[in-house]
This record gives C-alpha cells, structure tokens and sequence, in this order.
C-alpha cells in the first residue's frame, strides 16, 4: 500500500516527500524506511557478531592452554564460570553452544539477509520501499528482541543454553542432565522463537516487493543477481524456519507441558522418567529440515553479494548470468532434500543414508557452475581491486576449499569417521561462516557510500582483509587436520588422548595452539574494521553518487537519503544490470536505466 | 587485576594510536587529492602481488600441513571396515586435492594476471553455452563415480552381520559405558528400562529382575509407599507445592509400576536364559582381532555416540531407540603400539555427541587381543555372568534351573 501512495507521489508532485518533517524516533528508531531498517540489521548484527567472537576466543584460550590460568577469561566470565581464570566445563558448551546459535542465525542470517535485502531490494528493483514498511519495522524489532533475548540468557545462573547450537534432546530436555537446559534453554527457544517470526515477516516481504514492485522493465531476467539470491532465501526461509519453529515448539511442550515427542525411556540424575514413545530422532529430521537450508539461507545471499561485486570490478558482466540464476535455483530446491545427511550415524535407516548421499553430492554440481563462472569472470577482466574486490573474490577462494571437503562429509561411508570431529567444523566454518562473512564484509565496504553517504577507508580495509583472510585460513585450515586425527567437536580438553594416544595428543596441542593464535590475531583484525566503520559514519570523506561505476539503479539514487529513494519518477529499466565494458560504448558500464542505443543488441 | 588493568590500557592505546595513524593519512590523502573510491594503479598491482603471494603461502602450508599431520594422528586403520573406507577417502582426497589446488590456482593466478592496467579494457564475455556444459558435466561425471564407489561401500559397512559375528552391546549414561557381552548363546538378553535397580543397572529382562523391579518401585528407598507416608505426613499436608510435587511422583511412579505388573503378568520365563548368561563388563572392552561384532547401543538418558577413532567406527545411542554398528578389528592393541611406535597406546571407546559437561571425559578403554589371549579372557569371565555376580543361585531357584540347562547344552 504503502509504495503505490510512494508511486503517486512521486508521478504527481514528488516534493512532498520533504514537507512532513521527521523526528528522531520515528526517522531512527521505529523508522519504516528500509534504507534505516538495514542499517539498523547491520548495527545490532554487528554487535552480536562481536559477542559471538569474543565468545569464540573465550573457548579456544581454553582450547589451547587447557587448565592454564587466564585473565581474558576472570576478565569476562568472573569466578563463578571461571574460577581462577579456568573455565568452567558446563560454561565451555555453553560458549560453544552460544558463539554457534548467535553466529548462525543473528550475525549470518539476521546480520547478512537482513542488511543487504531491506538495502537493496527496494533500490536495486526501483521501488519506492518495501511492500510493506510496518511488517519491515516490525522484523527488525522482533529481531532486536530476540538479541536482547539471547544475550540476557548468557547472564542466567545457571548458565545459558548448554546442549550445541543444534539443542538436540533429550540433552536440551532435560535441566537435570545439564544446568544450561533449565532457564538458559527456556530463553534460548524463546529467543529463536521471536528471531523465527522476525524472519518469516521479513522474508515474506522480501518475496512480495520482489515479485510486486519492481520497476517498468524490470523483468525478472533483468535483476541483479543479488536480488535473485536475496528471493530465493527469502523463500527457503518462509519454507523451512516455521519447520524449526514447530521442533522448538514441540520441544518446549516436552520440557513444560510432559508430553514425550522428543523423550523416550529415560533414566536421569536417577529418576525414572515415565515418558514412553517419543523419538529425539523426531527433532533431528525437523531441525535439520531447517538447518541445512539455513546454510543456504546464510550463504546464498553472501554469493548474490559477490557476483554483483565481481561484475562491478572486474569491468565484466558475470558469465553466464542465466546459469547462475539457475545454479541459485538448483541449489534452493536441493537444499530441501539434503538433510538427512547430518544424520547418517544417529541410527536413521542406512537406506535413506544411501538416497541423501545421492542428493547431497547432487549439489555439487551447480556449486560447481557458480565457481567456474566467477573464474570465468575474473578472466580477461580489468580488476579493480577495491576492498570488497578482495572479500568477494576471498569468497570463492573459501566457498571452493570449503566446499571440496563437503564432498568427503556428504559420503556416508566416509562421514561415519569424521562426523562431529573437528574436520566437519573446519568444513562449515570455511564454506558457510567465512564465505558469508567475506560476503557480508565485501557487501559493508561495497555499499557503505550507499548506506551512509561516507566512504570508508580503503588502507583500513586492506589491511582487515589481509589480516581476515590469513587469519581466516590459519583458523580452519590446521583444523582439518586436528579433525582428520580423530578429535571430537565440543570437547572441553583432550586428556583422553594426552593417555591414551600421546603423540596424537601432542599433534593435537600444537594445531590448536596456532590455531587460537590465528583465531585472536583475527579477532583482533576486526577492531580495524569496526573502527574503519565507526569513523567512516561520521568523518569519513563524503561519497560521490555512483562511486564504482556500476550498473544498477541503487546507484542512480541521490546520496542523501530520501523516502521513497528517487526525487523523481521511478526510473525505468532498459537493459541487464551487466553491461560492463560493452564493445561500442563509450564507457566501461552503462546503468540500466540508459535505453538501448540505435542497433544496440541486448546482451 | 594489574594485568585487566594492563589489557584495557593497551587497547585503549591502541584505539588512540590507529585514530591518529588514520589522522594523518587523512591528511596526506587530502593533500594528495586522492579520493577513496578510485583504486590507484599502485595499489591495485600491490595487492594482487599479494594475491599472488598468498596463495603460494596457501599452497606451501597446505602441503607442510598434509605430510606433517595428514595421517600421524589417524594411524592405519584398525578394522577391517576402516581399511575400506580409508582407501576411499584417499582416493576422494585426490580428487578434491587436485580441485583445491587448480581452482584456487585460477582465482588467484587471474586476479593478478588480470589486475587493471592503464588502457586495457575488459572483454565482454557474457556467456558460452558450451564451456557452461563442460563444467556442469564434468562435475556430474566425477560425481558420480563418487557417488557409486560410496554408495559400494556404505552398503558394505550396514549390511547384516553374519552368524557367526559376536553380540555385544555398549550401554551408555552420563558419562561411561558399560559393555554387556552376548555370553554363550551369543544372544543379548532383553531390556526394559523400567527394570533398572541398583543390581540391575543394565535393566535385564528376568523373572527375579522384574520382581526386584517391583519391590524396589513399591518399598525402595523412594519408592510409592515412602511418598504415600510422606504425603499423609501434617507437614507436607499443609505444604502447596511439595504436597503437589510428591503427588505428580506418585502418579508416575504407580503408572510405571502398573506397567511393571503388567510386564510380570506376560513375561516369557523362556526369555530369561539369553540375559542370565550376558557377561557385563564395565573398565574395559575386550575383542578379538579377526572377529566381526555386530554391536548395538543404548542410552540411559541422553544421545551418546560411540566412536572408535582407529576402527573407523561410529554410531550414535539413542534413548529409547535401539541402533547398532558392525566391524571387524584387524590389529591388535600390541600391534597398533608397534605401528604407533608408542608402547602406552591404547585404544579407547570416546563419546562423541555432546551429553553434558563430563563429555569429554566419558571413555572406555578397549583392549583387541589375539584370538588365543581371546579365548583365555573368555574363559576367565565364564564365572561372572550377570546371574552370578548380581543374583547368585539361592536368590532365584526357578530360573536358575531354566539357565543352567542352556549351560549344558
């Protein structure tokens, strides 16, 4: 509704705009702009990433130099989850436990869909705002709740949620078997609750204001790939989050209302529990139906972002625009059928193992097709390489090392070795969690002028992403190997090799030592981006209004933020958004708003 | 605290330091007029430079890494199921290896190769059906024959074991395991949790075992009749919510005992023999090189996973949900020492699915012998069945008669 008023608006007598004068509330905090609501996303995701982090070191100091007394951690855990600066093994699990759940859902979901769709979909479509601007607001807030929600259980005294970001029951059942299963995991399930309906409004409004509002001549083969990435996680998400929101449900009726989906047969802290007929299986196969689209869901967008990045400056439209197209469609749909294989050794049917073997190495294949497309891209182009340059093309670098090992862990017969060792961390750490934080690093400094009118500093950037980017590798590349010698994720320390195993043991001990260093050498890279980020805000050099010379309309659009983002009439669309050194032009892009020229061919 | 002290002060510098490092790059740029969207040549060539750098860094660690740690800590591996699987991850190895490497090649050698040089423009290479179907084809090729050769083998490693494969089953709770061998007949006997008592930990199926089951429900230390005092105790009487909280007990605990006289009322006493005669074994886990075990897994309360590093075999324990695992040891502790060139290795059963704050800690010692070491621990164990260590004869005249002809058969 509110875009066809927009609409009117502006055909008719677009100064409007400026007359209802907006107050600080209404123009920051409640905003229904969808410029503000992703800066917003981006803020709060920002914050969450950093907690995350500083969780994440918390447990590898323990990692590294187990039982060594640390300040770091009196510092930020206190006595009573560190005693004398060693961590506490129930507040071990629950970093690990929380570092994945803030990482997964708040920064990489929330932080990464959130930011660049409500930014983008509106400015790169040509529409006025998103189809609805309230549900927009309410997302966000719902979203911000959830943080809140999230970080307020990691100050419960019994501990936040204790059971791994997946919450398996009976573990997460069951307070008696853990302390984090009490209050920690009623917040928890709450929290993600709140974060599931936040992104279903948002999705469901991302789809809509993609299929609705797009601008004269905007087809649906003339959208940046970003658009098209950002609409097909929007319909994972809408398809797969309620599935989690159902597991969560029928969780939290386990936990209060004694019914037995999840609970079956269980003797525990010497109670005999009357639960009879449940199956913790259940819970697998739902939250597993969410979860390995979820992977897509963080990643996709983060691929949307790069291939819009590489085209841009690389001086070259993406190769094989309609393949990749279909490579995001190839690998939305076989997400769905792929997620039995997080299961192949919890004692699912080994036959429907064999069939999710088959579909899982199916997606291999447009995997395949995206990466040689950007290869493809980059070849014979005329790279600039500006610090989101770096980040995207340090994607593919991390999506390719990343994604080879999928294949090992998509083969049963394989996977039986090294499920839930450290090799399957290194995997998804590096195909998922790196890949879309480059992505999502890249869309920052790509989109900065657009977001805030400011340039960021280009050496700062360098440096973080050389200092990411190493650090990044020197975290999960050694990690495959502390995985490959057999050391189980979500250990607390490895006595049980320093006895038995030795040699092993010691292997073990000098990865995770370098492996922490890297990790802290990392974490510390971050500051120079939050300061590069903070600094740029308010003093960094005012950004010109097209500032890489690139093709789609978000650029057409003043640098000073206005409602409904053109002054004028919507602009209309002319041609694809990849028109990068077209032969016979006069410059290296035409924007799609510039029509064809005499005899001009479209691509 | 001097040292929080010294941590904030240095972060606090640091802020300061890149604040006025930025100050004056600022300046610089200012003075320099460079403006920061447009790349200079000078950087761009610098940084592709260490595009180039990184990726040899990359290539050279990978390799260090791989011969230094790629299979120190693995070892060989230690059943027969194991030698299969490793020899399909080699091969799945090379082939991602040599993907690795030629892919990160040509993203790494095209950024430098391909860096903007003054006056080159771009080529306008939309698309190329051909080429496209080359690498969607390949891929699937490859993948294939992935696919098939796993497939081969995964059917291998959950087909049915054979006859003459031994039972045993590892039972696990917060936070050990406990090995129950098949005995004799090589048949476990059956379970039901509601059976747990303290001298019955694994909750075998047996006359005597449902019995104790039922007394202890009725007069163990907190079973019906102790909560059915306390309740008509004046002070729980007048007490909300313990009053509340022991009947909610209460109700459970008649509901689980009615179940109980409901399993007493149909027991099999046929039944009985296959459980007498399981030998529990609670440190270590003893098995015979060259022998097939078809094992299953329990849990008591939450998932467990079983996982044996060097056989290559894992299996997750699932309450209320039987599931089992196969494989066949091929070394013996004594051989893996030699080939580890360690004289205190040991093999160990580790949990690997995360079940509370001990996890790391819940393990168990496995011992593989030679078949005649074998044979000899058997023969040691024959005394100490389940019925003789936990309801000696006197106990149990009935079923003890039904146990000891299987023993002579």
């Amino acid at each position: 509704m509110a875009s066809v008023a927009h609409e009117g608006h502006g055909h008719d007598h677009h100064g409007d705009h400026h007359h209802h004068e907006e107050n600080f509330i209404s123009k920051y905090i409640f905003s229904q702009d969808h410029k503000m609501i992703g800066k917003q996303f981006l803020m709060t995701a920002v914050f969450m990433g950093l907690v995350a982090m500083i969780l994440s070191i918390l447990f590898r100091i323990q990692l590294a130099w187990p039982g060594e007394s640390s300040d770091f951690l009196s510092f930020f855990l206190g006595e009573k989850w560190a005693p004398n600066g060693v961590l506490k093994e129930d507040m071990y699990l629950g970093l690990v436990t929380i570092h994945g759940t803030i990482m997964v859902f708040f920064l990489l979901t929330g932080g990464l869909s959130g930011t660049f769709s409500n930014l983008l979909i509106p400015l790169q479509l040509g529409a006025r705002d998103m189809a609805s601007g309230f549900l927009n607001m309410l997302s966000y807030w719902f979203f911000f709740l959830s943080s809140l929600l999230m970080l307020v259980s990691l100050f419960v005294e019994s501990g936040p949620a204790m059971a791994g970001w997946t919450i398996y029951p009976p573990l997460s059942a069951l307070p008696q078997a853990v302390s984090g299963s009490g209050l920690g995991m009623t917040l928890w399930l709450f929290s993600m609750t709140i974060f599931i309906a936040s992104s279903l409004i948002g999705s469901l409004n991302y789809i809509v204001t993609v299929i609705n509002l797009r601008t004269q001549g905007m087809s649906m083969t003339r959208m940046p790939l970003t658009i098209w990435a950002f609409f097909v996680t929007a319909i994972l998400g809408v398809l797969s989050f309620p599935v989690l929101l159902s597991a969560a449900l029928l969780l939290v009726m386990d936990r209060l209302a004694g019914t037995s989906f999840y609970l079956s047969d269980i003797i525990v802290g010497g109670e005999m529990l009357a639960n009879h007929g449940g199956s913790p299986l259940l819970y697998q196969h739902l939250f597993w139906f969410l979860g390995h689209p979820e992977v897509y869901i963080v990643l996709l967008p983060a691929l949307g972002l790069s291939s819009e990045i590489i085209a841009t400056n690389a001086r070259k439209p993406i190769f094989g625009y309609k393949a990749m197209i279909g490579s995001i469609l190839a690998i939305g749909f076989l997400s769905f059928i792929v997620w039995g294989h997080h299961m192949f050794v919890t004692g699912m049917n080994p036959f429907l193992g064999s069939v999710f073997v088959f579909t899982t190495l199916l997606i291999a294949i447009p995997s395949a097709v995206k990466v040689f497309n950007y290869l493809t891209t980059l070849w014979k182009g005329s790279l600039v390489l500006t610090p989101a340059m770096l980040f995207a093309i340090g994607l593919v670098s991390t999506f390719i090392t990343g994604g080879v090992t999928g294949i090992i862990l998509a083969d049963s017969a394989l996977d039986i070795a090294l499920h839930d060792t450290y090799f399957v961390v290194a995997h998804f750490h590096i195909v998922m969690g790196m890949s879309a934080v480059f992505g999502m690093f890249g869309g920052v400094y790509h989109w900065f002028p657009k977001m805030f009118g400011k340039m960021m500093n280009t050496r700062l950037g360098y440096a973080h992403f050389w200092i990411t980017l190493v650090g990044a590798y020197g975290v999960f590349f050694p990690m495959h190997f502390v995985g490959l010698a057999g050391a189980p994720r979500r250990y607390y320390d490895y006595t049980v090799f320093t006895d038995n195993d030795l040699p092993t043991a010691d292997m073990m001990m000098d990865l995770n030592v370098i492996i922490t260093i890297f990790a802290i050498v990392a974490a510390l890279g971050q500051l120079i981006f939050l300061f590069n980020f903070f600094y740029s805000i308010f003093r960094g050099p005012k950004a010109p209004q097209n500032p890489w010379n690139a093709n789609s309309l978000e650029w057409t659009t003043p640098v000073e933020h206005v409602h409904g983002n053109w002054p004028g009439a919507l602009p209309v669309v002319h041609r694809w958004p990849y028109d990068y050194s077209k032969p016979g032009a006069d410059t290296d892009f035409i924007p799609q708003d510039v029509p064809l020229a005499e005899g001009e061919e479209e691509h | 605290m001097e040292n929080k002290l010294i941590i904030l002060i240095v972060i606090i510098l640091g802020a300061i330091a890149i604040a006025q490092l930025v100050r004056v790059y600022e300046i610089s740029a200012k003075l320099r007029k460079n403006e920061e969207h447009e790349i200079s040549n000078r950087d761009n060539r610098l940084n592709a430079k260490l595009m180039l750098g990184f990726m040899v860094a990359l290539f050279i660690s990978f390799i260090y890494l791989m011969t230094e740690y790629g299979w120190t800590g693995r070892g060989v591996a230690a059943s027969v199921e194991g030698k299969e699987t490793d020899f399909l991850l080699n091969l799945n190895f090379v082939i991602i290896i040599m993907i690795f490497f030629l892919t990160n090649f040509l993203l790494f050698f095209f950024t430098y190769k391909y860096v903007r040089k003054p006056g080159v423009k771009a080529f306008y290479y939309p698309h190329n059906n051909k080429l496209e179907m080359i690498w969607t084809v390949v891929p699937a090729i490859v993948l294939a024959v992935i696919i098939i050769l796993g497939l081969q083998t995964w059917n291998d490693l959950v087909a049915p074991t054979g006859k003459e494969a031994i039972r045993v089953e590892l039972f696990s709770k917060q936070f050990d395991w406990t090995a129950r061998y098949a005995g004799q007949d090589n048949t476990l006997g059956k379970y039901d949790y509601k059976l747990t008592t303290d001298n019955n930990e694994l909750a075998l199926l047996t006359s005597n075992t449902i019995d104790s089951a039922l007394n202890n429900m009725m007069n163990g230390s907190n079973g019906i009749s102790r909560i059915q005092k306390l309740l008509n105790n004046r002070d729980t009487i007048f007490n909300d919510s313990t009053s509340n909280a022991l009947r909610t007990e209460l109700s459970r605990k008649e509901r689980l005992y009615r179940l109980l006289a409901q399993m007493k009322a149909n027991h099999n006493k046929k039944l009985d023999a296959s459980a007498w005669d399981d030998i529990i074994q609670k440190d270590t886990l003893v098995l015979c090189k060259g022998q097939e075990y078809e094992i299953s897994l329990r849990a008591k309360d939450v998932i467990h996973s079983a996982f044996f590093v060097q056989m290559r075999a894992q299996m997750n324990a699932v309450p209320g949900m039987p599931t089992r695992m196969k494989f066949t040891p091929s070394m013996t502790t004594e051989e893996m020492r030699k080939s580890k060139n360690n004289p205190s290795f040991n093999y160990t059963l580790m949990c690997n699915k995360i079940c509370g704050g001990a996890h790391y800690k819940m393990k168990m010692i496995v011992v593989v012998k030679d078949k005649a070491a074998y044979k000899a621990w058997v023969a040691s164990k024959k005394k100490e069945t389940f019925k003789d260590k936990y309801f000696p004869a006197p106990a149990a005249p009935v079923a003890a008669v039904v146990a000891d002809t299987t023993m002579t058969n």
